[in-house]
């Protein structure tokens, strides 16, 4: 099998971002049938389910299901808010969806505030990518230009303005209710849910929060049909979806499948592993989702159901691909660190708890491991997941738990022997691939 | 209702309920930090994690919502191991340095690690620890300690009005921090330190004095601003070591204002009068009781004999008790004279003529809730009776309570305002007149035939705007301030404020000066007919003054007026629990009196609760409590009806006939004609003068810490902008000469103020530095330096 691209589609030309470009590669004709059509929002809504599309941002939620629970006669605003606050590790898709295709996000902004009546939006950009957020603000200049953007969207009634947000870099603005605390100008923490921002969200309004993907998606969708979009992937996990390989692989980036491509077809397009050596492991949705070790992913299909199934999750796509050169310990201290940084500090567990895993893991990797340091670490981060307000003490729980379970002999033999059990010139080899080897 | 079993135990709750309220409701109590009643969820220290059937995790039982039939276990293997997993969290950073924290013995995560900490540490990981912030003179900070429950952010911000505390940083790196450069300078920021669970929030004042278990506990009412605030008064070895709030859901809730819970340590301050002091030449001595009683008697006798009754005034503060003011008057009485108040700092008597009862709020407190409109004149409210404003902000910021506010003054009060019109002292009334022509307009009521007459031309769009806040509002208010009791045309201010409310169907009142600004009038504190008001017996000196617990310099509407009247008689008795070099100066005698703590009395607050309260602690040094003084004399003048053998007696003497003290509330007042205004000069401004929240009285005026804050900074000369521009005063630090009506000047240093009306200067009363200007209303002119 090979890439599929919709999103990345003729991407290839110069300059492709530009609205012309978008426009001749059949740009806004999805938004232009609906504004001429008047597409009632239901018809959008139920092409939305059909097409079976999940939230492309982590949690894989139907989107259709979330737009239905929009209220339909509030009075007043009501928000839409993209979440293009890309921030996990691994993860580097969204921006460039809105580096080389912006008008796609704005044209299923456009769709999506049409179908649950929002008039303003809001696109949230991760603070540490400048570039992307100028060129976003380029896109949204010329479909102002265009009238794509305002008061009375092209003749028709329907008005929408869409702005760019500026973050300040912290991963917890990734979480939609601390994106939205952000975009209020507060400290980026999660809200206690319920009630939901469907209910009460940007300035205590009802508010859709969305994926860049999961926007771009959408003029695809309304243009293919929703079952046609459906069946390029699986029932229950319809269309395309962007993986953003890393690691040790040959050729890393992005790589838009459809869902259910086998993982070893992706492991082919992204150039196989490094110097032909062999798959240890693979992070398969981003730091957050659960390590699965190389001879189970081999079996794995690329959708929402079969990662799940070996006990993982699609998450953001973002595929980390680990060579026998890894040590697990040190790859978990890695990851440990980060969310002991990104931990918001609000709720109990995750404040505290982060920082302990981190130390006692730091601690093991560092050759002052004790024996009943394994069972503390999977006690810890037992008391870590399903306590916490936000999904963020979960991810810092996931990698420690699968980790330890899947390579407990690494992390036992680093205790014992205070040292690595894949040999330090084995972990320098691996890492001099990158400079000294081509694939 | 809803149904809900919690531990086996079915409960009914209203729709809207959390399980927390459930479990409340049904007496089970759920381990908790984060959670307050008083302030919103958060849900974030997880430490009532339950256990709910259907659902894969437990959850917060502050934060979810009953749904009908939901079963809730608190107890459960599941619920209790997450709220284990939670306490270890919790104590894994905190240093557990109980033995030197003061919260031990009294903190909850001791109380609670009781239950749900292990008996040892698994965390062997070095803990993170915090360099401690400055949060001023009141509140000591001991960050390492701290569990990030955000309790005290969220009352800065939701109670207090301003979000002064903030958490900064992420991770377990986060901490609880003022501004940069800033303290705490909320005037109920105490409060923090009673939300925090932990030892993180201290008092500073009470650090390292004494343990928990060591102190006693009296309930008292605090003798400042007249709500009445209910206490616990702590002591250890008969002094006291701090003050909590005792909650009162009628009152204060369990809030109390720093000036109640700091104003303890004036009580042991180098100032108190421990003896009785009389005058010997130019120099004083220590006297017994007996020695100075008879002298004082003897005194009294003469000049009353020699020179009749009416040669005496009687002066009270009106923080005395009821049972003080009581014998006060009938002692005064007694020797002939009708000359005896307790509203010091007033200047305009006019109304007492015309009088139907004794001035109250008109409303109960807990009835703010549920206002959807008040309007306030002539009141620094936030300032002036700090947890009354609080009711009004809550009620503000939560159910949308439109505050309109008539005076010279705009300061911040920390809660959304609809109108303010920024007028003049003087031009005051016209504006409330102003506002009745706008409400009989907009009501089609009829304005009463003496009033119609008086009405001004022009209506201002305040005044418009006010009138339809008071008309559209179902429930409405309007107060009377502390700046409009002192007013000038203060008589006239009431007319026009009854007048209001009787077109917009409001109720209409006083806040009150002070704790016994309604219990004066129920002691007969005050002048009937021939005797002379406060301010009549300070403009015609009397022979021999009598003055209980008030100091003449700062707690009179014309402190240089009272020391120049006071210096000129025969005769000062001065019955203060402080000595003071101005005391000294004007008195003859002064009689040690026993502050709040240490006698029994009784105050009657702004809505006309009568609450008596026991002493705390014996009298300090040979002070006495106020009863005992006076009745002593009352014995030694050989006046009848002083007999009493206990303050009970001289309780029901002092209310007789008041079996229903509310019955005797009334703010009806009769027709008051209009005192014309002086005319108005070039180059002359007007005076406004507030008392701040820590000079209001002799004991706050002693509070060592309070008077480390910035509320108790010295008197500026705040103006417009505009009118330091006319003074060719630049705004950088400039000072400026005052000089009052009398000529007398004052050097001060210039703030600009754009919330005060143009034409005024505004200097604050009650403090040494501006005695010299006068009176609190008045002309002033200014030039600078």
């Amino acid at each position: 099998m090979s890439e599929h691209r919709l999103i990345l589609a003729g991407l290839d030309g110069d300059r492709t971002w530009r609205l012309q470009d978008y426009v001749a590669r059949g740009g806004y004709e999805a938004f232009r049938k609906i504004l001429a059509e008047k597409t009632p929002s239901d018809t959008i809504i139920a092409e939305l389910k059909a097409s079976n599309l999940r939230g492309r941002g982590g949690a894989g939620f139907p989107t259709g299901l979330k737009w239905s629970f929009m209220p339909r006669s509030f009075p007043g605003d009501k928000y839409l808010a993209c979440n293009s606050d890309e921030g996990e590790p691994g993860t580097f898709k969204d921006r460039d969806i809105l580096r080389h295709n912006p008008h796609t996000v704005i044209e299923g902004m456009l769709i999506a505030a049409y179908a649950t009546g929002c008039t303003r939006g809001y696109n949230y950009i991760h603070g540490e990518i400048f570039e992307v957020y100028r060129r976003f603000e380029e896109a949204l200049d010329e479909a102002r230009a265009a009238g794509f953007l305002g008061q009375n969207i092209l003749g028709s009634e329907f008005s929408f303005e869409l702005f760019a947000h500026h973050g300040y870099g912290a991963y917890i603005c990734g979480e939609e209710t601390a994106l939205l605390e952000s975009m209020e100008g507060k400290k980026g923490q999660p809200r206690f849910k319920p009630p939901f921002p469907a209910s009460y969200g940007l300035y205590g309004k009802p508010t859709t929060v969305n994926n860049t993907e999961t926007f771009a998606s959408v003029p695809f969708i309304m243009k293919m049909g929703g079952e046609a979009f459906m069946n390029l992937g699986k029932p229950g996990n319809g269309g395309t979806k962007i993986f953003s390989v890393s690691g040790h692989v040959c050729r890393p980036g992005n790589y838009e499948i459809n869902l259910g491509t086998p993982f070893s077809d992706l492991l082919a397009m992204a150039g196989g592993m490094r110097g032909g050596r062999k798959l240890k492991a693979v992070i398969p949705g981003g730091s957050s989702a659960p390590v699965v070790p190389a001879d189970i992913m081999m079996d794995c299909t690329m959708d929402f159901d079969s990662i799940s199934r070996a006990g993982s999750m699609l998450g953001s796509g973002a595929v980390i691909v680990m060579d026998e050169t890894t040590c697990m310990v040190w790859a978990l201290e890695r990851l440990s660190r980060f969310y002991h940084e990104e931990s918001c500090g609000q709720c109990t567990p995750c404040r505290e708890g982060t920082g302990w895993l981190y130390r006692v893991v730091h601690r093991i990797e560092h050759g002052a491991g004790r024996p009943e340091d394994l069972d503390l670490l999977l006690s810890v981060a037992e008391n870590i997941s399903g306590r916490t307000i936000c999904a963020l003490g979960d991810a810092a729980a996931g990698p420690v738990q699968s980790f330890v379970k899947h390579f407990a002999d690494e992390f036992g033999y680093h205790i014992e022997n205070k040292k690595c059990l894949v040999l330090p010139a084995v972990q320098d080899a691996g890492s001099q691939i990158y400079v000294s080897q081509s694939c | 209702m809803l149904d809900i079993e919690i531990d086996g135990k079915a409960v009914q709750v209203p729709v809207g309920s959390t399980v927390m309220d459930a479990a409340t409701l049904a007496g089970i109590y759920i381990p908790h930090f984060c959670y307050h009643k008083k302030l919103s969820i958060a849900a974030s220290c997880r430490m009532c994690l339950v256990q709910v059937e259907k659902a894969p995790k437990p959850l917060p039982a502050c934060a979810t919502p009953v749904t009908n039939g939901m079963k809730v276990w608190t107890r459960s293997k599941a619920a209790v191991q997450a709220q284990k997993g939670v306490m270890e969290f919790l104590l894994i950073n905190h240093p557990l340095d109980c033995p030197v924290c003061d919260q031990g013995g009294e903190c909850q995560l001791q109380d609670l690690s009781v239950g749900y900490g292990g008996s040892c540490a698994r965390y062997q990981e070095k803990k993170r620890v915090f360099v401690n912030k400055n949060f001023g003179p009141l509140i000591a900070s001991e960050a390492s300690r701290c569990i990030n429950c955000t309790r005290c952010v969220r009352f800065t911000a939701e109670i207090g009005g301003e979000m002064e505390l903030g958490q900064a940083f992420r991770g377990d790196h986060a901490e609880i921090m003022t501004f940069l450069g800033r303290a705490v300078d909320s005037e109920l920021s105490g409060n923090v330190i009673d939300l925090c669970p932990v030892g993180a929030l201290t008092s500073k004042p009470f650090r390292y004095s004494a343990r928990t278990w060591e102190l006693s506990r009296r309930s008292s009412i605090s003798p400042h601003d007249s709500l009445g605030t209910n206490l616990i008064v702590q002591t250890k070895n008969d002094v006291v070591k701090r003050v909590l709030p005792l909650n009162n859901d009628n009152l204060n809730e369990c809030w109390l204002a720093d000036r109640d819970r700091f104003s303890y340590e004036a009580l042991t301050s180098e100032q108190r009068l421990v003896s009785p002091m009389m005058r010997n030449g130019e120099g004083w001595h220590a006297e017994s009781w007996q020695i100075a009683l008879a002298h004082v008697s003897s005194a009294l006798c003469a000049i009353v004999s020699e020179q009749g009754g009416q040669a005496l005034g009687a002066l009270a503060s009106p923080h005395s008790t009821v049972e003080e003011l009581y014998l006060l008057q009938k002692l005064t009485r007694g020797l002939g004279s009708e000359n005896i108040d307790f509203r010091l700092r007033r200047h305009d008597f006019r109304g007492d003529a015309v009088r139907s009862g004794i001035p109250w709020l008109g409303m109960t407190v807990a009835d703010v809730h549920g206002l959807n409109a008040i309007l306030v004149i002539g009141s620094f409210l936030r300032k002036d009776a700090p947890l009354l404003a609080q009711k009004v902000r809550h009620s503000a910021l939560r159910h949308g309570l439109e505050v309109c506010t008539v005076g010279p003054n705009a300061e911040d009060w920390r809660m959304p305002m609809a109108t303010r019109a920024l007028v003049a002292p003087s031009g005051m009334v016209d504006t409330l007149a102003a506002i009745a022509a706008a409400l009989a307009e907009k009501t089609g009521k009829a304005l009463s035939d003496t009033l119609a007459a008086r009405v001004p031309t022009t209506v201002s769009d305040d005044a418009r705007a006010i009138a339809k806040s008071l008309a559209d509002g179902e429930k409405t208010a309007v107060w009377l301030g502390n700046l409009a009791e002192q007013h000038p045309r203060a008589a006239e201010l009431h007319l026009w404020a009854q007048e209001i409310a009787r077109l917009s169907g409001a109720s209409f009142g006083f806040i009150g000066e002070a704790a016994n600004s309604v219990g004066g009038y129920f002691a007969g504190a005050v002048p009937r007919e021939k005797g002379l008001d406060a301010r009549a017996m300070i403009e015609s000196p009397r022979h021999a003054y009598l003055l209980l617990g008030a100091e003449p310099d700062l707690d009179f509407a014309d402190g240089a007026a009272a020391v120049d009247a006071m210096n000129r008689a025969r005769l000062v008795v001065a019955i203060s629990a402080f000595d003071s070099p101005v005391l000294r100066q004007v008195a003859d005698v002064l009689l040690p009196l026993a502050p709040f703590t240490e006698t029994p009395g009784t105050f009657v607050n702004c809505i006309g609760d009568v609450q008596s309260f026991e002493a705390s602690t014996h009298s300090r040094g040979e002070a006495r409590p106020g009863w005992k003084i006076l009745r002593v004399l009352g014995n030694l003048l050989e006046l009848p009806g002083f007999e009493q053998d206990n303050i009970e007696a001289v309780r029901d003497e002092a209310l007789t006939g008041n079996s229903s003290c509310y019955a005797r509330l009334n703010n009806a007042i009769g027709d008051v004609p209009v005192a014309e205004p002086p005319a108005a000069r070039a180059n002359v401004f007007q005076r406004v003068a507030d008392v701040p929240v820590y000079f209001t009285d002799p004991l706050v005026r002693r509070a060592a810490s309070l008077q480390k804050t910035a509320d108790a900074a010295p008197p500026v000369a705040r103006m417009p902008s505009a009118t330091m521009a006319a003074l060719g005063v630049q705004p950088a630090a400039s000072r400026v000469r005052v000089r009052g009506r009398t000529g007398e000047s004052v050097e001060l240093r210039v703030e600009a103020d754009e919330n005060l009306a143009l034409g005024c200067i505004r200097i604050a009363a009650a403090h040494a530095s501006t005695v010299a200007l006068g009176p609190l209303h008045g002309e002033l002119s200014a030039e600078r330096l």
